[in-house]
């Protein structure tokens, strides 16, 4: 099945055009252009410093950027209201990379949190479709338990099911296996597959790791430096001849480029003289 | 361009005067806008269905208020006897130790009350405020409330303000009334005056208006601290160590305006 084929009858979910992200005089992000399908786990490699956080980061509206605009589910966050950005928010999904847990409320409390801001609930349905979640993700014995007495992989899990808890459209996950054993990353991958494929959601996951990525990954899209480099399926992205991806797949350094005025800046702190 | 900065000391000198200004109004921009998000929720939170919540508040008002209940009262009791003393002594001088019950009964309120009250409660709460955002701000849990569409300030900032805003005028009441205890203590032991006649002269010398004018400072106090604490708390970046930059950073700012602040405000009130 050719993943161009088929992503011309699914509805898109999110809409990325030319986005530009800067902080002060330094692009973290350049020309970036990607289109994510209903139902479909979008996966965002790329090496460190390459700028998949910041990535994530605004397509979670948490910044304005510079240039360009960001669609989720049809409407454009970087144009927004904050009103108009609150409802949106009630589709959309989280799990951050260290499960951003609220260290003062327990399990339960924090998956309740997002039921308790956006409906209007009784405690006992809203107890009720916790524990669901909590079921989800296995974790109905945490349910009294406060994060910090929860294991890295629970943490993972307890953030998951917070993420969930709405039901979400849209589900984005910021490095899921990263700080895990192999099983418990190969459990979250199953899990993730699973939402997909129950819940029928649209999931962004950002990593590097390439064992996950391949997993899970309906397609690939890969950053660096700032600019995406390729998207396309797995098959694909191992079929690519980009040097730096083949470079990231085959775990191989980079060759540096050395340029000798860069490096004496470098060294002196100061520009080279013109007339040098 | 650039270079030429770097060697000239005085260019330099220059350059991070401006760079130093641009920082505090925009540091002092953030904190009004602040204030005026942490009000808005409380005033219009509830129209749009995101109010401010109740048992957020109630649990700020005991850790701000009830609990600094018996060291504001052990503080302002001394301060009370360390103004007999020092008054009476003083006093003695011109032989009229007993006017030292008008001394007492309007430097406590007007100023001591409201002043001991907003130190304590700017170490205490202030610091424990930039702490436990700076620490949720490490945490990505600022990060996380907003995408589940909770306001940081509402969440966070803003029942604090409220709880800081019952709570200081409360709590420098308690201490007007420890304060003037203490005098009256004070002046029974050493110049034998009678507590009940002692607290009626305290009576007559003090209008509604020297007490309000005590009142007033500490709401002005109770902004400062919960939104210099928050916003300390708010800019943590760079992990544990960030946090306790802010947290220091916090106090020693909150009780430097403090300080300022009830200068101004004394000379305003006082014309």
């Amino acid at each position: 099945m050719s993943a161009a084929a088929d992503n011309a009858e699914r509805t898109p979910v999110i809409e990325v055009e030319d986005l530009h992200v800067r902080y002060g005089s330094r692009d973290i992000l350049r020309d970036v252009n990607l289109t994510v399908y209903q139902g479909e786990i979008l996966v965002i490699m790329g090496g460190s410093g390459s700028g998949k956080s910041t990535f994530l980061r605004y397509l979670l509206g948490l910044h304005r950027p510079v240039g360009g605009s960001i669609k989720l589910l049809g409407r454009d966050i970087t144009r927004l209201k904050s009103q108009e950005l609150y409802e949106l928010r009630r589709k959309i999904g989280m799990s951050f990379q260290g499960g951003a847990l609220f260290n003062s409320m327990s399990v339960g409390e924090n998956v309740r949190l997002p039921l308790r801001e956006h409906t209007r609930l009784d405690e006992n349905t809203m107890r009720i479709m916790s524990r669901l979640k909590l079921e989800v993700v296995d974790l109905a014995h945490a349910e009294d338990l406060m994060p910090a007495q929860l294991s890295g992989g629970m943490v993972k899990r307890a953030a998951l099911a917070r993420a969930i808890v709405m039901d979400p459209r849209l589900l984005f996950f910021d490095e899921p296996s990263a700080g895990l054993d192999p099983v418990v990353s190969a459990e979250l991958d199953e899990l993730i597959l699973r939402l997909r494929d129950t819940m029928h959601m649209t999931i962004v996951v950002v990593t590097h790791e390439l064992d996950s990525a391949f997993k899970i990954a309906d397609r690939i899209t890969f950053l660096d430096r700032g600019r995406i480099l390729m998207t396309g399926s797995v098959a694909e992205v191992r079929a690519s001849d980009d040097p730096r991806i083949q470079n990231l797949l085959n775990r191989r350094p980079e060759a540096r480029v050395r340029d000798p005025d860069e490096y004496l800046r470098r060294l002196t702190g100061r520009e080279p003289r013109p007339s040098a | 361009m650039a270079a030429d900065t770097q060697a000239n000391p005085i260019a330099r000198w220059v350059e991070r005067l401006g760079r130093g200004t641009v920082r505090a109004v925009e540091e002092l921009g953030y904190h009004a806008a602040l204030l005026a998000e942490s009000l808005y929720w409380i005033a219009w939170g509830a129209r749009r269905r995101q109010s401010v919540r109740f048992a957020d508040t109630v649990l700020e008002m005991m850790e701000v208020g009830i609990r600094a209940l018996p060291i504001v009262a052990v503080l302002s009791l001394a301060i009370g006897v360390m103004l007999a003393i020092q008054g009476i002594h003083t006093l003695k001088t011109f032989g009229a130790e007993s006017q030292v019950v008008v001394g007492i009964a309007l430097s406590v309120t007007r100023e001591f009350a409201p002043l001991i009250v907003a130190i304590l409660v700017a170490g205490r709460s202030g610091s424990a405020l930039a702490a436990r955002i700076g620490t949720m701000q490490i945490g990505q849990e600022i990060d996380a409330l907003r995408v589940i569409g909770v306001s940081p300030v509402r969440f966070l900032v803003a029942p604090a303000l409220l709880a800081m805003l019952i709570m200081m005028p409360a709590l420098t009441f308690c201490a007007d009334v420890m304060g003037i205890m203490g005098g009256a203590l004070y002046s029974a032991a050493d110049l034998g005056l009678d507590i009940g006649t002692y607290l009626d002269r305290t009576r007559d010398a003090l209008d509604v208006e020297d007490v309000m004018q005590g009142l007033v400072k500490s709401l002005v106090f109770a902004v400062l601290i919960t939104l210099i604490g928050t916003a300390n708390g708010f800019a943590v970046s760079g992990g544990a160590q960030g946090v306790g930059r802010a947290t220091t950073r916090s106090v020693v700012l909150s009780i430097t305006a403090i300080v300022i602040a009830d200068m101004i405000f004394t000379w305003f009130l006082s014309r």
